[in-house]
């Protein structure tokens, strides 16, 4: 089987989905593991955006899996072919699970250039178009630790017909018995997870098919793809990814494509995902703004008024539509630092964070950063949120450890307060 | 023609001269310890005590323009040994203005930056980026490109907002001629200029705390720089700075105005070549008896991937280095050179802002390794060795040196091979 090595280990199961565990001996040397509900590392060509390896690791617990997209990498394959020693090495990461995924979630790419044997990607060069002969050529030069096969999730946009979604579903499994073909015959990929693709839309009957028949092959674990913000609301999205996390087995991880909200995360992790892709923080990052959702479930009542205090500066934000499709737009769970009330607000970003940035930096000095448009902003902030996010992360494995999925929910939400004050 | 000068600021006369001795009996708070000379060349290696730490020069000081070093953070800086950098008081005093950073316990506190800050006056920037600005014996009149409104910055105000910045070096508001401009405007600016330091060392709030250097004006006109020489070095400033060059003058012209700026300058005190951070003018300068420089070009360039090299400089984005996988320069010891190659520093520049944080790294690594090379070769005694090896790495034969170069280590009697 491709991928025998990464291995599943449950630890809790709620209400016979919701799961908490780890993924053990990932990597080709079997040595790294990562906690579920868990997610990646979110790069550029391998760079947390804007942060380099001295920034990058003023940050403690870093995900033990850094994800790249082909999106990057397709123009640059000559230049990996002449190198030889894997995307890795040409990336300077050292001590980290390579996963390779197909598109950047972060990125919106224009769609129409689908066909049966091709799915496209978009590099700072425009378009290139992929066969699977050719996306595992990729992959035989990238060497990631693990893959999501090719595949056609071209199905979000709204008013696709149920025809459209059923060839999406067909062709996936077309190119990944293509893949898993290529896969063992290549000696490169020895050892190397692959993850199918589960697709389907909006239609639970296809949703269902698809994961079905992706179960059926010899797969590490799966990716569920179309569930995209813009794509369907939440309670349509847990309704139908509950329908299929039933279909998969037990035993194998499933990776959410393209959702990141914190309040989506936990939606979808009571409906089975154990992985989310980590391009949240940037997206956050990018529009000026700092996560400062509260997670901290832990009984103490001095940090609880603390929070309170933090949590009301977050509320009063313009901005706070929970209901918002638009990935560009700002959420209830930042504060937009480039708002003039930050100017002289000498209080770290959220007080009590141990990032580099809330260590050192003040909210009024992030403000001038970004309204002088200066570089650092983009570097302190990306620190901030990554802290921020994968904290958040640690929040929901303890609530799930500890039966506190509810209040953890409520916190983040905002509707603990009324209970405690 | 002192005479007049002085005369020309009567209404600062009594109260300049009653300053000027309080000053002299007040210890600054600087102080410059001569580590060796070279015995050939007018180089000198020196310890210069500043409040926040101490610098070992010759040294080059990296700009901060807005209180940050382009996505660098403060911490890298301090990893890089950077043990002075720069802030801009015209950009800082429009945004977020000093109120703000007086309150966040100055541009120290409000970058969060531990070791030393030389600000300037802010009147360099307000004749070269803005447009409507004039310049009377007041100060130097100007709109706010912010929202219009017309502002003076007059020697007092410069002083005022470099107080609450904080700095540890501030500098005098001269009055700045392009380099380029000759005639009677070079001699009026450079009068004024004098008047000028007068009452900015009258208006430094903290002269126990923060150092005024006086900058020497006088276009390229050697009889114009020596008389303000000859004034300036009058007051017992803690340093100076040789102003008013590096503006697109001949080179010619640039490196007799220095040598005969260091000829005149006080041995003891620290001489600063402002705008200067060329490799090859940096240790020229240093033979011409230089301490400290600053330029905005290693960083600048580094954001268009240009990577400064012993021999040159080198262009990341150009197709060449796309499958070149050796580091930028396979000597250098800084974060960058160590774990990325030219090839992955290319493909990077075509998706994500790291890729300049990478040069910029480098290239501060550059500048503060070649300035500690200086060093390090005055204090042992061969400089003039440096200055050969150096000249050699850096052009391909030496019938490329620069001429003025040549002429310049020539004066200090240093012949190029």
């Amino acid at each position: 089987m491709a991928g025998s090595r990464m291995k599943l280990e449950l630890s809790k199961v709620v209400q016979g989905r919701c799961r908490l565990g780890q993924l053990k001996e990932m990597g080709r040397m079997g040595q790294h593991c990562l906690d579920i509900p868990g997610c990646l590392l979110y790069t550029h060509l391998g760079t947390v955006p804007h942060l380099t390896q001295d920034t990058l690791h003023t940050l403690s617990s870093l995900p033990t899996v850094t994800q790249v997209t082909l999106s990057n990498i397709a123009e640059h394959q000559d230049v990996l072919e002449e190198f030889k020693g894997g995307f890795k090495k040409f990336a300077g990461l050292h001590d980290t699970v390579l996963y390779c995924s197909l598109h950047d979630s972060a990125a919106q790419s224009p769609t129409g250039h689908t066909t049966n044997k091709t799915v496209s990607v978009w590099g700072s060069g425009g378009r290139i178009e992929l066969t699977v002969a050719k996306f595992m050529a990729l992959q035989r030069t990238v060497q990631p630790d693990w893959y999501q096969t090719m595949a056609d999730g071209e199905t979000w946009q709204t008013g696709i017909s149920r025809k459209r979604v059923r060839k999406s579903v067909d062709r996936s499994l077309a190119h990944l018995d293509e893949c898993l073909l290529v896969h063992q015959k290549s000696q490169e990929l020895d050892g190397v997870s692959v993850f199918g693709v589960v697709e389907g839309g909006d239609i639970l009957e296809e949703r269902l098919r698809s994961a079905r028949e992706t179960a059926k092959r010899p797969v590490a674990g799966f990716c569920l793809d179309g569930f995209q913000n813009g794509a369907m609301d939440q309670a349509l999205r847990s309704q139908l990814i509950t329908a299929v996390t039933k279909e998969l087995p037990e035993d194998k991880p499933r990776l959410l494509q393209g959702v990141g909200r914190p309040d989506e995360v936990l939606a979808c992790v009571e409906a089975g995902v154990d992985l989310f892709e980590g391009f949240f923080p940037f997206q956050v990052t990018e529009r000026g703004c700092a996560l400062c959702f509260l997670f901290d479930i832990t009984p103490d009542p001095e940090s609880a008024a603390a929070d309170e205090e933090q949590h009301t500066a977050g509320e009063t934000q313009p901005n706070g539509d929970l209901n918002c499709d638009d990935q560009t737009h700002m959420t209830r769970f930042e504060m937009d630092l480039k708002d003039k009330r930050y100017q002289d607000d000498f209080r770290p970003l959220v007080e009590g964070c141990g990032c580099y940035c809330c260590r050192n930096h003040q909210r009024a000095y992030v403000h001038h950063l970004l309204v002088t448009n200066e570089l650092l902003a983009g570097v302190l902030l990306m620190i901030h949120n990554t802290s921020h996010y994968n904290s958040f992360f640690r929040a929901v494995r303890e609530a799930l450890a500890n039966d506190k999925m509810d209040l953890l929910r409520r916190r983040v939400l905002g509707t603990v307060k009324e209970e405690s004050g | 023609m002192a005479a007049t000068i002085t005369s020309e600021a009567d209404g600062n006369l009594k109260e300049n001269s009653m300053f000027l001795k309080k000053t002299l009996a007040a210890v600054s708070p600087l102080t410059l310890r001569i580590v060796a000379e070279c015995p050939v060349t007018k180089a000198r290696a020196c310890d210069l005590t500043l409040p926040h730490s101490s610098v070992s020069t010759p040294v080059f000081m990296p700009v901060g323009t807005q209180g940050t070093l382009k996505g660098i953070t403060a911490d890298q800086l301090e990893g890089l040994g950077c043990q002075i950098c720069l802030g801009n008081t015209y950009h800082l005093g429009m945004r977020p203005g000093p109120e703000l950073i007086e309150k966040a316990n100055g541009l120290h506190g409000f970058m969060n930056w531990r070791r030393n800050l030389l600000t300037d006056s802010g009147g360099f920037q307000m004749v070269s980026l803005v447009e409507l600005s004039e310049v009377t014996e007041e100060g130097v009149k100007f709109k706010s490109p912010y929202d219009g409104k017309e502002i003076l910055l007059s020697p007092e105000k410069s002083i005022s907002i470099q107080n609450s910045l904080g700095s540890d070096i501030m500098m005098q508001l001269d009055d700045v001629v392009s380099s380029t401009v000759k005639g009677p405007r070079v001699e009026e600016a450079m009068h004024r200029s004098i008047r000028w330091l007068d009452r900015c060392i009258a208006a430094n709030k903290h002269p126990d705390k923060q150092n005024l250097f006086a900058i020497i004006q006088g276009g390229l006109d050697a009889e114009l720089r020596k008389a303000c020489l000859d004034e300036m070095t009058k007051r017992d400033v803690p340093g100076f700075a040789i102003g008013g060059l590096s503006g697109g003058e001949e080179k010619d012209d640039f490196w007799r105005m220095v040598t005969l700026s260091t000829d005149h300058l006080p041995r003891e005190k620290p001489r600063y070549l402002m705008g200067v951070g060329y490799a090859v003018d940096l240790v020229v300068c240093v033979a011409l008896g230089c301490d400290m420089f600053d330029c905005v070009f290693p960083t600048r360039t580094a954001r268009f991937g240009s990577a400064l090299v012993p021999w040159g400089s080198l262009q990341v984005k150009q197709k060449q280095y796309a499958k070149d996988f050796q580091p930028i320069d396979p000597d250098c010891q800084c974060p960058t050179c160590k774990r990325h190659s030219r090839a992955y520093l290319h493909a990077l520049f075509k998706s994500d802002t790291a890729a300049m944080h990478h040069i910029t790294i480098h290239n501060i690594a550059y500048q503060l390794t070649l300035m500690r090379s200086v060093r390090q070769s005055i204090v042992e005694g061969r400089f003039p060795e440096f200055i050969q090896t150096f000249m050699k790495r850096m052009f391909p034969s030496p019938d490329q040196y620069p001429n003025w170069a040549v002429e310049a280590l020539a004066s200090v009697n240093v012949t190029l091979e």
